[in-house]
Formats: structure tokens, sequence, C-alpha cells
């Protein structure tokens, strides 16, 4: 069994090695690029029904929403993004925590604020929790 | 009956030609046999007819045996001028081109193993071309083009040492025989 193997090694030039082990890198990088279903690649802030603000998920920065009781606070991280504070009753939209997920929504009804995080192949229209 | 004017001589090279081509086309129809579980992930084995021609007996003959096999074969299949037809036609002769390439690759490095992976991966290049431009004209066929990249290695690498295991018989019955660089 294993002389048979290495006979069947022996057909294989140096370049021959070279060449299956890019074809499986080929094969990781397309899975990587094309099976990254449910990251998301950007969020929307809506204010009063309108839409306050597009923010890019890549780099860190805190926006202030402003709505009928207040400064709604949202939170951005790469890849995720958050409501940090609200000044609604119940902070239904704070304690949702982070949304790393595309279609996953937080909304704050009393002040009037959503956040959805938007992105190509998710996997659901909305997400809440 | 009246005699033909017209006589067609074949060649040594139309012979042998012929032979081949007869053999892939053999692995072709063998080949649609075997269940799949995926329309397009196809081991492909009328492939190591064409690189063992490619080696043996340069490019141009490869390109004959490629294509006799490519129209023979559908129809015997049923399915010339089916989309499958158009499919394994693009698969073809785009790995036919890249064949043409990469026998040129240093025969010291690179033997048939690399030879069947490059085409491979141009033939599923091909032919997810095609689909999204004619068939399926959304995104979504790029969805499975990972699954045909890893069809592409694994068929490709057995392939190609099926094709260079055949190389070195063949050079050892025939030591005075055509160049198996």
């Amino acid at each position: 069994m294993r002389a048979r193997l290495a006979a069947w090694r022996r057909l294989l030039r140096p370049g021959d090695v070279l060449v299956v082990l890019a074809g499986m890198g080929v094969c990781v990088h397309a899975a990587l690029l094309l099976w990254r279903g449910g990251a998301p690649d950007g969020a929307v802030v809506r204010a009063g029904g309108k839409v306050f603000a597009e923010l890019d998920l890549s780099r860190r920065q805190i926006v202030e929403v402003p709505g009928p009781l207040g400064t709604t606070r949202i939170e951005v991280e790469p890849g995720r993004a958050r409501v940090v504070a609200d000044p609604g009753p119940r902070q239904y939209c704070v304690r949702q925590g982070w949304l790393s997920r595309a279609g996953a929504v937080a909304i704050c009804a009393p002040n009037q604020v959503s956040l959805t995080l938007t992105g190509r192949g998710a996997d659901y229209d909305a997400l809440n929790y | 009956m009246t005699r033909s004017t017209i006589e067609l001589v074949p060649t040594v090279e139309d012979h042998r030609i012929a032979r081949h081509a007869a053999a892939a086309i053999v692995l072709t129809v063998a080949e649609a046999v075997i269940p799949l579980p995926l329309p397009g992930v196809k081991p492909g084995l009328a492939n190591i007819v064409t690189l063992i021609v490619l080696a043996r007996w340069g490019w141009r003959e490869a390109v004959w045996v490629a294509l006799l096999r490519v129209f023979a074969g559908s129809l015997l299949l049923g399915q010339f001028l089916a989309p499958s037809f158009f499919l394994s036609l693009s698969g073809a002769v785009a790995s036919l081109l890249m064949l043409g390439v990469a026998m040129h690759l240093p025969a010291r490095w690179f033997g048939p193993v690399s030879h069947s992976i490059l085409a491979a991966f141009a033939h599923i290049g091909a032919q997810l071309m095609v689909a999204r431009l004619w068939l399926v004209p959304h995104d979504g066929v790029f969805y499975l083009a990972p699954v045909f990249a890893a069809a592409a290695v694994v068929f490709g690498l057995v392939n190609g040492l099926v094709a260079a295991r055949l190389l070195a018989e063949l050079q050892a019955d025939d030591p005075g025989g055509p160049a198996t660089a």
C-alpha cells in the first residue's frame, strides 16, 4: 500500500505540488469570499421615519441622533453596531446589545430611532430579538 | 454503381486522432452513467486522453481529439446543441487554450498534473461565465464556484496522475516513441 502511494507520488513534479496548493488556496479564498452569508456591510440609522445616517461598518464611531424625547447614541465598531444609550422608558433597543448580522434591527420606538444593518446575502429581511 | 471520383486517403495522423477520440468518447459515455450529486461536477475522465495526446503528439492533435469528443459525445448522449453541449464546448475550448499555454511551462517542474489542474480551472471558469451570461443570468451561480473549484482540484489531480502514470507506461513500452515531455 505504502509502496503504491510512493509510486503515485513520484509522478508529481515539484511545480505540480505548487499548482495543487494554489488550487486549494483558490477554493478556500472563493469559499470565504462567496459564502460570507449574513456579514453586514453597513448600517442605516432612521429618525422619525427618515434616513438620518448611513454608516460604514469599517471604522469605530459614535453617532448622536436627536428624537422627540432626547438623544439616542449609536456606537459602531468594525463589523457591528449597537444603541448605547436611549431616553426611552424601557430600553429595549439598548438591551439588544451588539447587532452583527445583516438584517438585524434595533428599534427605539419612543424616540422614533431605528438602527438597521444592511448587507448582501442577508439570510432574513429583518432580525429582531 | 458509379465510382466516386473523390478519394479521401486518411493519413497515419488521422487514424491516430480517430483512435484517441474514440477512447475519449467511450470515457465520456461511461462517465455519463455515474450519478453525481451536483450538475456540472464531473470527473472529466475523457480529459486523461487529451492530456496524453497533448504530451505525446502535441497541441494540434489534442484540439482535434477534445473537440471530436465533445461533438460525438453529445450526439451519443442526445445533448447536441442543448445547453449542456454549449457548456462542455466552452469548457473544452477554454481548457485547450489553457493547455496551449501550460504545455510551455518548464517540463522539469510542471507535469501532466499541473496541466490537468490548470485546464480544469479554465474549464469551470468558462462554464461559469457561459452559465452566468446566458443560462442563469444571476450572480447566484457564483455561489457554487467554491464547489466547482474544489472539484477542479480533486479531479484535476486524479486525472493528471492517471495521465502521468499512463504516459510513463507508454514510454516504458516504447522507448523509441515520441517524447513524453
